[in-house]
C-alpha cells in the first residue's frame, strides 16, 4: 500500500460519519433457540406421535399390494449335470445355441384379488446396469435426431458395425436389450398384455426421436439382446425406452406391460416364457413380476419400518426424558455448571 | 562495503541515465504479463496445483466420472475471483501511481525553470517547491525562501507524524543568492538507496564559481523526503537525489510477509489428512476394482470388456476414484474463507463502539486474514506510555535545589511557593524554567491572533515548554538559530549553536546555545535520571534529587533531570569540529555522534527534577481485569524505569497488591548476579505455582540482556511459568526478543503499542495492535489493527476474536463435512456398480452442490452469534475454549467427519432401499439421494446456529426453496428426470425423520 492512500484513508476514516446499521454492528434480531428440557421433549413427542401413523399408512399400503414373485431362470433350463459347475456350463452352452427351443411354461397361483391394472415386471438380480463402462456407452444426441447418426463417440464399443457403419441405437445399453416374451393365460384364455405407454412420457415425445429408426442394429459377430424392427422409429420402441433407462441398483425391475383385467384369487395363470436372455454367464436371476400397486408403489415395507422406528425411538426418548426431568430437575441457565465454577483450581 | 552514488547537480549531461526517472510504479503487473504472472502466483499454492492436476485429468474421457466442467467451471471461477481482486488493486495502484507520475512540477533545465511531470524528473534535477507542495522525490535542499534557510515540512505521509519538523539547507548554500540557484553546480555524494527514513548520511560539494572547498556534511535535516508536503514556508527548491522507486519512501514499501494463523495451520494440517486419507481410499478402491474386474467383470458379456487391454489399464480404475474422490477436499474452501475473514475485517472497521470519540477514530483492519487469532490470543506484551496511558503529559511536581514544589496541591503550577519564587526571581528557578523552555526541539507556531502553540515531537518537551509559559517564561519564537524567551515581559535571545539530539542509548538530549547578551556559551541538558545525575560536576550534592526521583516514580509518574553547565571558548570550538567531523562521516556516523556527544555531557550543574503525569486511559485496568480473567498473560515492556513501571502496573490491575500479589525482581549488572536472582525468582515461581497467587516478576533491561544472552533456558522456563511480567528499560530489539522468545514456546502472542520503538515488537508477534495515538500513525501503520484506545482491546479480542475464531471453525470443518458426505455416497455407491468408478450424480448436481446449495448457507454462518456480546464479556472465561482450540483440532474433526459418514450411510441406505426394484432409475436415485444431502446439510446449519437472523432464515431455507426451484427447471428441460421430483416429493417425509433423528 503506498502511504499516499493510506493519508486518504485515514483522512477519509474521520470524516466518515459512522453510518449505523444493525448489519453492520452485527446486532440484526435473532431468536435464539435454546433447547430447553420442554422443548426438546415436546418436540421428539411432535416427531413420534406423526412418524408413527405415517409409518402405519405405508406399512398397510405395502401390505394391500398383491404381488406374485417366480423366479424362472433355472427351472426353465433343466439340466441334468451334476455338480454345479457343469450345470452353469451347461446353461450357457443352452441359451447361446440359437436352435434351441427356449420356450418354457410355468404356472402360477393369484393369492389374493388382484384389481386392475396389474404391472407385469421383469426383474434382473446381480446385473451392473449401473457399471461405468455400460452406464456410459450412449449417445442421446443419435437417438434424438437422424442427423447426428454419426455421433457415435461415447458409445464404444458398440459404435460402429463391421462395416464401420455407425450402429443406430448405438451403445452397450442398446445391444444389451432384454428380449425374453411372456405371454399370459387363464385357463387357455390368452389375457393381453398392453405394451403402449409403459415408458416415461419424456422418452417418447423429446429424448427419442420419432424420425430415427434402427439401422444396423445387432448386425456384428456379437449378438446381444434383443432386435429391433428397422420400420419403427425409436420413440415408439417402449422397450427400448424402458430398458435405456439404466438402473442405478444391481436388482432392478423393470415394466414389461399391464394387464387390464382383474384376476381373481386362486385363478391359475399359465405363462409361455420365450427365455432368450442370457443372464446364466454371470449366474444372474430373472423373474417375472405381477404385482399390483397402491399409492406408496410397489411392495416396499421398508418407509414405513423406518418410520415406525424412528417414531418409537423418539417417543421413548421423550419419556426418558421426561423421566429424568422429574427426577433429576435442575434449573436452567445455574452459572454453577460452568466448567471454571466446578473446578476453579484447574486454572 | 557500501555503494555510493554521485549525483551532480544541475547538469543534464552528466550521469543522468545512471539511475531510474521518477516514474513511480507501485504495480505488480503489467498488461502483457498480468496473465501469466498472476496464474504463476496462483499455481504456486499446493492446493491449486492440486486442483489443476485434478481438472487435467478429467480431460481424460476414459477416466473422468463427470463431465469435466465440473472441475474447471469453479476452478476457473474461483482463479477469476482472485485475478480480478489482483487487477482491481493492481488497476488502482497503477491510477493512484498515473496521478502522482503526471503531476506537474517546476524544474531547472538548462538554466531555465519549466514545468514538467513530475515521471520526467532526473536524479541531479533542480525542483522548486511552493508551499504546500508534495515533495515528488527525495531532495537534499539548496534553498528556501527563509533567510536563514530552514522550512517547515509536514512527514505525515512518511512516518505518521503530524507535527512539523524544521529542515535547513546546507550550510554551503547558506546565503546564496536566489539567481544563483538556477546555475548552482556540485556534486553530492550519498549512500545507495536505502529504506530508513531517519538517515541520510551524505556529503555535498559544490563546484566553482560557488567555491567552497570545504565538504559540506548532510544529514536527514537537509532533505525533503519524497510525500512530505512544504508548510508555512513560501517556497524551497533542492536537488533531486533518489527518484522513482529507490526513494525513501519507495524503497520501505514492501510487501509485508503474510501471517498465518493458528486456525490457518490447522486447515492446512487436517487437509493434509483428508489427501492421505483419499490416497488410502483411492488405492483401496482402486485395487479392490481391478480385482472385481478381472474375477467378475469379464464374465458379464453386456459390459463386453476386452481381454487384452492397453498397458495403462490397471491406471484406469485408481484414477477415477481419484477423481471421484477428488471432491474431498472441497475446492470453495479458500474462497469460503478470505471471503468470510474479509468480512470479520469489516466488521471490525464498522464497529461502532470501537470508535474513539474524541478524535472520531475508527478501529481499523490493515490485515484482514488474521482475526481468528485475535480469539486464540495467551500472551499480549504491551507498551507502556500511551498505549496504557493516555501520552497526555503534564507537568506537576518538579524539585528545585532541594526544594520540593507542587507536593501539597500535587500541582507545581498553582503551588504558592513556586508563584513566590517565579515572582521573587530565584536564580535557581529561573534557569531551572529557562531549561525547560530552550532544552528541546519544539516548534512555537504564533496564530494571527497572537496565541501561540507548541508544535512538538516529544509530548514530555510540550509538556515543559508550557508549563514554563505559564511560569511566565515564554519560548515565544525561533526564527533560524535565535530563540526568543520572553521573561516577565523582558526579551532574553540566544543563539543555538548546536543541537545533541535525544538518542534512546544516550537518554537524554542537550543543546548548546550562545548568551547574544553575554556571549557565553552555554550547554543545556535534560534526560533520564541515571543518565544525568551521575554526570554531576564533582562536589554537587544529588541524594536530594535521586530522592526526589525516587519519590516521584512511586507516584507513577515521568521524571526528567534538568541540568546546564558554561562551556569555555576553546573547550566549545575544539568539541566543535569534532562534532562536525563525526556529522560528515558517511559510515556508522550514529555511533560516532553519540561518542562525541558523551565528551560534552558531563559535569553538569544539576538544576533539578521535572515530574510528568501521564495519565493512564480510560477503562484500562478493567481491560486487563477482564483479558486476565480470560486467561490471557500479560507483560509490560516499557522503557520507563523500574519503580514508574511498578506504580503504573499496580494501578492498572497486573498484580494485585501485596498480601494476594508478589513482585519478583531480577536485577543486577553482572552475570553472577543476574543468575542468581534468576535461580531464585525460579525457585519462588515453582513453588508458588501450586496456590493461587498473583506472582509477577520484573527485570530491566540491563538483566534482561544478560539474562537472554547467557541463561536463556532458566529465563524461558521463567516466562513460561509466569503469567506476569513488567520489564522497564528495554530497548526496541529486546522488546522483539522477548515477542520472539514467547512465540519461540508455540505461544500465541498480541503486542499492541502506540509508538516508533514498538514497531519491531508488533510486526514480530503473531498479533500486531496499534494505537492511533499522538506519537503519530507509525506503529499503527505496521499493525495488523489499529485502534483508538487500548479499552477496545477487550472488545476486539472477546468479541471480534471470539466470533471469527468460532465461525471461521465451524465454516471450515463444515467445507469439509459437506464434501466428505457426497464423497461417501459417491464410494458406497461404487461398492454396488460393481467398483468401476461410475459416479452417482451428474455433473450439474455435484457442481451445484459445492458451489451453491451447500456455500451459501453456510456463508451467512458468518452471522452467527453463540453466546450474546455482554455475556461473554461478563464471562471471559469463555474464551478459555478458543485458545485451547476447543472448536477447531483433529478430535472435533473426526467427529464432522464420522457424522458425514454416519450421514453418508443414512442417506444412501434410506435411498437405496426405498427406491429399489422397479423405482431403481439412476437419475432419480441420484436426485433423492442429492435431495437428503441438501435436506441433512441444510438441518446441520440449522441445528449448528445459535442465533437465527433474517438472513440466516433466507439463506437456509431459501436454499432449499431454490434447489427445487431450480431442478424444477432443469428438469423441465427435455433432458433430465422430468417426474423424478413428483415423485420425490410424497417421499420427502421420510428424510424428515432421519434428520431428526440425528438430534
Amino acid at each position: 500500500m503506498s502511504s499516499g492512500d493510506g493519508v486518504s484513508q485515514s483522512s477519509s476514516k474521520k470524516s466518515k460519519k459512522p453510518r449505523y446499521s444493525r448489519f453492520t454492528q452485527q446486532e440484526l434480531p435473532a431468536c435464539k433457540p435454546i433447547l430447553t428440557p420442554g422443548l426438546v421433549i415436546s418436540t421428539f413427542i411432535f416427531i413420534g406421535i406423526t412418524f408413527i401413523p405415517i409409518g402405519l399408512s405405508s406399512l398397510s399400503a405395502s401390505d394391500a399390494v398383491v404381488e406374485i414373485v417366480h423366479r424362472y431362470d433355472e427351472v426353465c433350463i433343466s439340466s441334468n449335470a451334476n455338480d454345479d459347475e457343469a450345470a452353469h456350463f451347461a446353461r450357457i452352452g443352452y441359451i447361446q445355441d440359437d436352435r434351441t427351443n427356449k420356450t418354457c411354461t410355468r404356472t402360477l397361483n393369484v393369492p389374493k384379488k388382484m384389481k386392475q391394472p396389474i404391472f407385469v415386471y421383469y426383474q434382473l438380480d446381480d446385473f451392473y446396469q449401473n457399471h461405468r463402462r455400460y452406464v456410459k456407452s450412449r449417445s442421446d444426441e443419435q437417438y434424438k435426431s437422424p442427423e447426428n447418426e454419426q455421433k457415435t463417440k461415447t458409445c464404444e464399443p458398440e459404435a460402429f458395425n463391421d462395416d464401420r457403419k455407425p450402429i443406430v441405437p448405438c451403445g452397450l445399453v442398446a445391444w444389451s436389450l432384454f428380449n425374453d416374451t411372456y405371454t399370459i393365460s387363464i385357463n387357455g384364455n390368452t389375457i393381453p398384455i398392453n405394451k403402449k405407454d409403459i415408458a416415461w412420457r419424456s422418452d417418447r415425445t423429446h429424448k427419442f426421436g420419432s424420425n430415427v429408426y434402427p439401422k444396423n442394429f445387432q448386425t456384428r459377430g456379437l449378438i446381444g439382446g434383443a432386435k429391433l424392427n428397422e420400420s419403427i422409429p425409436l420413440s415408439e420402441q417402449e422397450d427400448l425406452l424402458v430398458w435405456m433407462r439404466t438402473a442405478a441398483l444391481p436388482n432392478f425391475r423393470k415394466l414389461y406391460g399391464r394387464i387390464e383385467t382383474d384376476l381373481e384369487a386362486n385363478d391359475k395363470i399359465t405363462v409361455v416364457i420365450q427365455n432368450n436372455y442370457n443372464t446364466y454367464s454371470f449366474d444372474g436371476k430373472k423373474n417375472l413380476v405381477i404385482s399390483t400397486t397402491t399409492w406408496i408403489g410397489g411392495k416396499n415395507d421398508f418407509l414405513g419400518k423406518i418410520y415406525i422406528t424412528v417414531g418409537g425411538i423418539c417417543l421413548f426418548l421423550a419419556i426418558a426424558f421426561i423421566l429424568v426431568y422429574l427426577l433429576k430437575p435442575r434449573p436452567l441457565g445455574d452459572p454453577a455448571y460452568l466448567s471454571w465454577n466446578k473446578d476453579p483450581a484447574s486454572y | 562495503m557500501k555503494m555510493r552514488r554521485c549525483v551532480y547537480i544541475n547538469d543534464d549531461n552528466l550521469a543522468q541515465d545512471l539511475y531510474c526517472d521518477n516514474r513511480i510504479s507501485n504495480r505488480k503487473y503489467t498488461i502483457w504479463n498480468f496473465l501469466p504472472k498472476n496464474l504463476w502466483e496462483q499455481f504456486s499454492r499446493l492446493m491449486n496445483q492440486y486442483f489443476l492436476l485434478i481438472a487435467c485429468l478429467q480431460l481424460w474421457p476414459l477416466i473422468t466420472p463427470v463431465n469435466p466442467v465440473s472441475t474447471w467451471g469453479p476452478l476457473i471461477f474461483i482463479f477469476a475471483v482472485s485475478a480480478t481482486k489482483e487487477a482491481c488493486d493492481d488497476y488502482n495502484r497503477y491510477i493512484s501511481d498515473k496521478k502522482a507520475n503526471e503531476k506537474e512540477v517546476w524544474i531547472v533545465r538548462q538554466g531555465i525553470k519549466k514545468l514538467i511531470q513530475a515521471q520526467d524528473i532526473k536524479v541531479g534535477n533542480i525542483v522548486w517547491l511552493r508551499e504546500n507542495d508534495e515533495a515528488p522525490c527525495d531532495l537534499v535542499l539548496l534553498g528556501t525562501a527563509d533567510p536563514l534557510g530552514t522550512c517547515y515540512v509536514e512527514t505525515a505521509a512518511l512516518d505518521g507524524e503530524t507535527d512539523l519538523k524544521t529542515r535547513v539547507i546546507p550550510s554551503a548554500c547558506m546565503g546564496m543568492d536566489f539567481e544563483l540557484l538556477h546555475k548552482i553546480k556540485g556534486v553530492i555524494e550519498c549512500p545507495s538507496p536505502d529504506k530508513d527514513i531517519r538517515r541520510c548520511d551524505a556529503n555535498m560539494r559544490l563546484f566553482p564559481p560557488f567555491i567552497d572547498n570545504d565538504v559540506c556534511p548532510l544529514t536527514i535535516k537537509n532533505t525533503i523526503l519524497q510525500s512530505c508536503y512544504l508548510r508555512n514556508t513560501e517556497w524551497a527548491c533542492g536537488v533531486a537525489v533518489y527518484t522513482g522507486n529507490e526513494t525513501k519512501l519507495g524503497m520501505s514499501r514492501g510487501v509485508p510477509e503474510p501471517k498465518l494463523t493458528a486456525v490457518d495451520a490447522m486447515i492446512d494440517r487436517l487437509t493434509g489428512a483428508i489427501f492421505v486419507f483419499q490416497i488410502v481410499v483411492v488405492i483401496v478402491l482402486g485395487i479392490a476394482g481391478n480385482v472385481w474386474k478381472d474375477t467378475e467383470a469379464r464374465q458379464q458379456w453386456y459390459v463386453q470388456y476386452p481381454t487384452e487391454g492397453p498397458w495403462y489399464e490397471l491406471l484406469v480404475i485408481p484414477l477415477r476414484f481419484e477423481l471421484l474422490c477428488s471432491i474431498m477436499i472441497p475446492i470453495s474452501i479458500k474462497v469460503s474463507l478470505d471471503l468470510v475473514k474479509s468480512l470479520y475485517a469489516k466488521f471490525i472497521d464498522w464497529d461502532d463502539k470501537m470508535v474513539d470519540l474524541e478524535t472520531g477514530t475508527r478501529s481499523h483492519a490493515t490485515n484482514t486474514a488474521i482475526s481468528e487469532d485475535l480469539g486464540q490470543v495467551e500472551y499480549i506484551l504491551t507498551d507502556k506510555t500511551g498505549t496504557l496511558t493516555e501520552n497526555k503529559m503534564v507537568f506537576r511536581r518538579c524539585c528545585i535545589s532541594g526544594s520540593c514544589y507542587g507536593n501539597e496541591t500535587g500541582d507545581a503550577l498553582t503551588d504558592e511557593k513556586m508563584l513566590n519564587a517565579v515572582s521573587s526571581g530565584s536564580p535557581d528557578v529561573m534557569q531551572f524554567l529557562k531549561v525547560m523552555a530552550i532544552c528541546n526541539t519544539v516548534i512555537p507556531v504564533k496564530s494571527s491572533s497572537g496565541a501561540i502553540s507548541y508544535k512538538a515531537q516529544s509530548q514530555d518537551e510540550e509538556a515543559l515548554v508550557r508549563a514554563a509559559a505559564q511560569l511566565l517564561m515564554v519560548f515565544e519564537n525561533k526564527s533560524g538559530n535565535i530563540v526568543d524567551i520572553n521573561f516577565n515581559s523582558s526579551l532574553i535571545q540566544y543563539e543555538v549553536l548546536d543541537i545533541l539530539e535525544f538518542t534512546s542509548d544516550r537518554k537524554r538530549m542537550s543543546i548548546v546555545l550562545k548568551d547574544c547578551q553575554s556571549g557565553k556559551i552555554l550547554l543545556m541538558s535534560k534526560g533520564a535520571d541515571e543518565s544525568i545525575l551521575p554526570y554531576a560536576r564533582a562536589g554537587q550534592q544529588i541524594r536530594t534529587f535521586a530522592e526526589a526521583v525516587e519519590q516521584y516514580a512511586q507516584l507513577g509518574l515521568r521524571t526528567l533531570c534538568l541540568a546546564w553547565r558554561e562551556l569555555g571558548d576553546d573547550e566549545y570550538q575544539e568539541w566543535a569540529s569534532m562534532f562536525n567531523e563525526a556529522n560528515s562521516t558517511l559510515v556508522d556516523r550514529e555511533w560516532r555522534v553519540a561518542e562525541v556527544c558523551q565528551r560534552l555531557e558531563h559535569g553538569f550543574d544539576i538544576l533539578g527534577v521535572a515530574a510528568i503525569e501521564d495519565r493512564l486511559q480510560d477503562g484500562v485496568p478493567e481491560t486487563i481485569e477482564t483479558l486476565r480473567k480470560a486467561g490471557i498473560n500479560f507483560w509490560m515492556l516499557t522503557g520507563d524505569k523500574q519503580s514508574t513501571a511498578i506504580q503504573i502496573a499496580l494501578s492498572c490491575n497486573f498484580v494485585s497488591p501485596e498480601p494476594k500479589g508478589q513482585l519478583l525482581i531480577i536485577n543486577g549488572k553482572t552475570e553472577d548476579e543476574v543468575c542468581r536472582n534468576l535461580e531464585r525468582v525460579l525457585l519462588t515461581m515453582r513453588i508458588a505455582d501450586a496456590e493461587p497467587k498473583d506472582i509477577a516478576f520484573v527485570v530491566d533491561g540491563w538483566a534482561l540482556e544478560i539474562a537472554l544472552k547467557h541463561y536463556s533456558k532458566a529465563f524461558t522456563e521463567l516466562a513460561v511459568l509466569s503469567r506476569t511480567a513488567i520489564c522497564c528499560r528495554v530497548t526496541p530489539s529486546q522488546k522483539a526478543q522477548l515477542v520472539e522468545l514467547l512465540k519461540s514456546c508455540d505461544y500465541r502472542t498480541l503486542a499492541i503499542g502506540d509508538g516508533g520503538n514498538d514497531v519491531r515488537m508488533i510486526q514480530q508477534a503473531d498479533i500486531g495492535v496499534g494505537i492511533s495515538g499522538r506519537e503519530g500513525l507509525q506503529a499503527a501503520r505496521a499493525a495488523d489493527y489499529s485502534i483508538g484506545k487500548f479499552r477496545f482491546l477487550k472488545r476486539l479480542i472477546l468479541v471480534h476474536g471470539r466470533y471469527s475464531y468460532n465461525r471461521t471453525a465451524f465454516l471450515s470443518q463444515y467445507s469439509f463435512y459437506k464434501s466428505l458426505l457426497i464423497c461417501f455416497i459417491q464410494i458406497f455407491f461404487s461398492f454396488i456398480s460393481g467398483i468401476s468408478g461410475t459416479s452417482l450424480f451428474n455433473s450439474v448436481s455435484l457442481m451445484a452442490y459445492n458451489v451453491f446449495y451447500t456455500s451459501v448457507p453456510v456463508l451467512v454462518h458468518v452471522l452467527d452469534k453463540d453466546l450474546g456480546e455482554k455475556t461473554v464479556m461478563q464471562h471471559p472465561q469463555i474464551l478459555f475454549y478458543c485458545q485451547a482450540g476447543r472448536l477447531l483440532n483433529p478430535s472435533t474433526f473426526a467427529g464432522w467427519f464420522g457424522r458425514s459418514l454416519f450421514h453418508a450411510i443414512v442417506v444412501f441406505g434410506i435411498t437405496i432401499h426405498s427406491y429399489a426394484l422397479e423405482k431403481s432409475e439412476m437419475e432419480e436415485v441420484s436426485m433423492v439421494a442429492l435431495s437428503g444431502c441438501i435436506w441433512l446439510q441444510a438441518f446441520v446449519v440449522a441445528i449448528e446456529t445459535n442465533s437465527f437472523t433474517v438472513l440466516q432464515h433466507l439463506a437456509i431455507w431459501g436454499n432449499l426453496v431454490a434447489f427445487y426451484v431450480i431442478n424444477w427447471i432443469v428438469s423441465a428441460l427435455p433432458s433430465s428426470g422430468m417426474y423424478t421430483i413428483m415423485f420425490r416429493l410424497c417421499r420427502q417425509p421420510s428424510y424428515w425423520c432421519t434428520i431428526i433423528y440425528f438430534r
